[in-house]
């Protein structure tokens, strides 16, 4: 099973003919990703990849009925094509531009409310439930079909929790990034939910930085909600460089959050297993995991 | 990229927020020039770097006549300030901002930022300005006022009557904070700011509002939409390696320690300088290399790492994507070894996409690299070879 994505969802790529958007869809197509066609205005009506490319999201739509959107087109037009895919209601959209602007995210994050989307990104590596499908620029290969499901603001740490937990005969359900952006589409909680609602997922490995409050949220979710699995979770950043700010606001940091040491606290407090360090993420689990 | 005070308040002007009228100096003549020019009887020089906690550290300095500010001015410029913020080498003062000084009432301050949870614009604001705000943020939270703005509606009417009257402001300094708050609103927004922070808004003796402190902060990932902000760049103020770092696609933060360190990835960065201070080491910097990084831009970051005296061993950790792959750094560290030589021990850990080309690459043309089979054996060779235990 997993989440978000699994063998039948079908998939189009908005930008679907730039060059890594090529290399990356023809990797997905390999892996077994469902690619039912692309979006690029201008090019409507040719084919790239054998697959069909449409001028616009809403008559991809109503052309292939797809579940999800990859969305790989450059930054400064990444906004406007993850607002058209949300109006053309495509269930899941996977950005994985760098470098948003994050008042388009503002934006983006603004036409999500109350629209039939989800979002993961922007600045995500994206979604893998292995063996399934892929959406994303993760390598493949560490992928093992399993048990853990993974969620993670950071692309290198995920990998390192996929290494890790294939390393340790655990395999994944499905590995999610949110994103290392100040704003974005699905957070943890959103995650969490799905994972606990997951029959295929057994434990939850959660991977949080310095900045911002997201784990903090997190934290409160989980005292209130009581994981019925078990949450192990790493934030990096307990030695972080002292960031040279400027302004006492320029995040709101300056009022007592966003450290490592509180998050690892809050997190610690409700209930979640703390991984000691980057390289552990996997043992920890398979401990917690135990007789299971 | 942060403006400095002078600049933001030019910009703030523009949108009809009242300033001081003021003028910026780079010579204690200069600075006289503009106070005779100013008139009156009673000026603030300010020293303009991008830091707070200038007012503490000496870079603010009241002065009755043209001739004071000429003093306060000298005795700024050229030196270094060092701030709560700049770090203990503190920044070059090489231009001051003379203003006419304002007499103050009342202390308000007013931050618009985006927040992060809500992920909309938010104002932070508080009756209680000035240089205190950070110890009566942290002591008194709920005096700090939040009003968050629907980017569909802009901001409402009501909600910045609302913050005003919170703020204890009624009749026309009322209004006046409601006009700045929308004046704000629209230069943030137009601007691609993350940052406005006005502290204080001074309520003076005659009951006008006017904007005495500034900082800005405008969001580069932004630039393309911005090319007058190519004049706002004071390269200057930001330090060299940083800037020569920026070039090659590399986010480089320079440390204390002796391991130089290099990752593909900010979070995996982050967790490598966590490890290697649990292992008994000391990180040389914080290296993120950005996916679209060519070989060249690695073996420069490479370069960088080797060229400071301090770094006794040498770190990589390439996890192969699906856009930067571990050949494309394999290659970078050939390049890097053979144009920088030298015998500084180097920790490779390699995975991911291309991993075996990238680590047959390096043992094919004989570049001289330990490697590790993961995260922990990484930093453990990393800390053992800073210590000439290689």
């Amino acid at each position: 099973m997993g989440i978000l994505v699994d063998s039948g969802t079908k998939v189009i790529c908005q930008g679907l003919t730039g060059a890594t958007a090529t290399r990356l869809s023809e990797r997905a197509i390999a892996y077994g990703t469902k690619m039912v066609g692309g979006v690029v205005p201008g090019k409507g009506g040719t084919s790239h990849l054998h697959l069909p490319v449409f001028e616009t999201v809403a008559e991809a739509v109503d052309a292939t009925r797809p579940d999800a959107s990859a969305v790989f087109v450059p930054p400064a037009h990444a906004a406007d094509a993850m607002i058209e895919a949300i109006k053309a209601e495509i269930p899941l959209i996977v950005c994985v531009s760098e470098r948003v602007p994050v008042l388009d995210m503002v934006r983006v994050k603004r036409a999500l409310e109350g629209s039939k989307s989800r979002l993961i990104g922007a600045n995500s590596q994206g979604v893998i439930t292995p063996d399934a499908c892929k959406i994303g620029v993760m390598p493949e290969r560490p992928h093992t079909k399993g048990r853990v499901g993974i969620v993670s603001r950071s692309a290198t740490l995920n990998y390192e929790a996929v290494d890790q937990t294939t390393n340790v005969h655990l395999g994944q359900s499905t590995s999610v990034g949110i994103g290392g952006d100040p704003v974005y589409g699905m957070d943890f909680i959103d995650c969490l939910e799905l994972f606990f609602a997951d029959d295929a997922t057994e434990g939850i490995i959660l991977i949080g930085e310095i900045g911002g409050t997201a784990e903090e949220e997190t934290a409160e979710f989980l005292k209130r909600e009581k994981s019925p699995k078990p949450v192990v979770a790493y934030v990096a950043g307990l030695n972080a460089p002292t960031d040279r700010r400027m302004g006492h606001a320029g995040t709101v940091d300056v009022f007592g959050e966003g450290s490592a040491a509180a998050k690892i606290e809050a997190l610690k407090s409700a209930g979640a297993i703390i991984v000691p360090d980057a390289s552990a993420m996997g043992t920890t689990m398979r401990r917690a995991l135990g007789g299971r | 990229m942060n403006l400095h005070e002078y600049q933001a308040k030019e910009l703030l002007k523009q949108y009809g927020v009242a300033v001081p009228p003021g003028a910026v100096a780079s010579t204690p003549d200069e600075a006289a020039a503009a106070a005779k020019e100013l008139g009156g009887d009673s000026f603030v020089v300010k020293a303009q770097v991008h830091a707070g906690g200038r007012g503490r550290a000496g870079g603010v300095k009241m002065a009755a006549t043209p001739k004071d500010v000429a003093e306060a001015a000298a005795k700024m410029l050229g030196t270094r300030l060092v701030t709560t913020q700049t770090g203990a080498e503190g920044k070059e003062v090489r231009r001051v901002y003379v203003e006419k000084a304002c007499d103050v009432a009342k202390e308000i301050y007013l931050a618009t930022l985006v927040d992060r949870s809500l992920g909309r614009v938010a104002f932070l604001a508080s009756a209680e300005g000035g240089a205190d705000i950070e110890e009566a943020a942290a002591r008194t939270p709920d005096k700090i006022l939040k009003l968050a703005v629907d980017p569909e509606t802009g901001l409402e009417d009501a909600g910045g009557r609302k913050l005003a009257t919170d703020l204890g402001l009624t009749g026309l300094q009322a209004d006046a904070a409601r006009s700045i708050m929308i004046a704000v609103y629209k230069a943030f927004v137009e601007n691609d700011a993350s940052l406005i922070e006005i502290n204080p808004i001074a309520v003076t003796a005659k009951g006008d509002l006017v904007a005495l402190d500034v900082k800005m902060i405008v969001d580069d990932n932004a630039l393309h939409r911005h090319p007058e902000w190519e004049k706002l760049w004071d390269e200057a103020e930001v330090d060299p390696d940083e800037i020569e770092a920026r070039r090659f696609e590399l986010n480089y933060v320079p440390m204390d320690g002796d391991i130089g360190v290099m990752v593909t990835g900010a979070g995996l960065a982050l967790g490598i300088l966590d490890l290697i201070k649990d292992r008994g080491g000391n990180a040389a910097d914080f290296m993120d290399v950005r996916p679209v990084a060519t070989r060249e831009q690695v073996a420069a970051g490479i370069k960088m790492l080797l060229a400071n005296p301090k770094v006794k061993a040498v770190l990589v950790v390439a996890i192969g994507g699906g856009v930067l792959r571990c050949d494309t750094i394999a290659e970078g560290i050939a390049l890097a070894r053979k144009e920088a030589g030298g015998h500084v021990p180097m920790i490779v850990r390699a995975a991911g996409t291309a991993k075996e080309l990238g680590e047959l690459a390096l043992r094919n043309q004989g570049v001289d690299v330990i490697f590790a089979d993961d995260l922990a054996d990484a930093a453990d060779k990393a800390v053992a070879a800073a210590k000439g235990k290689a």
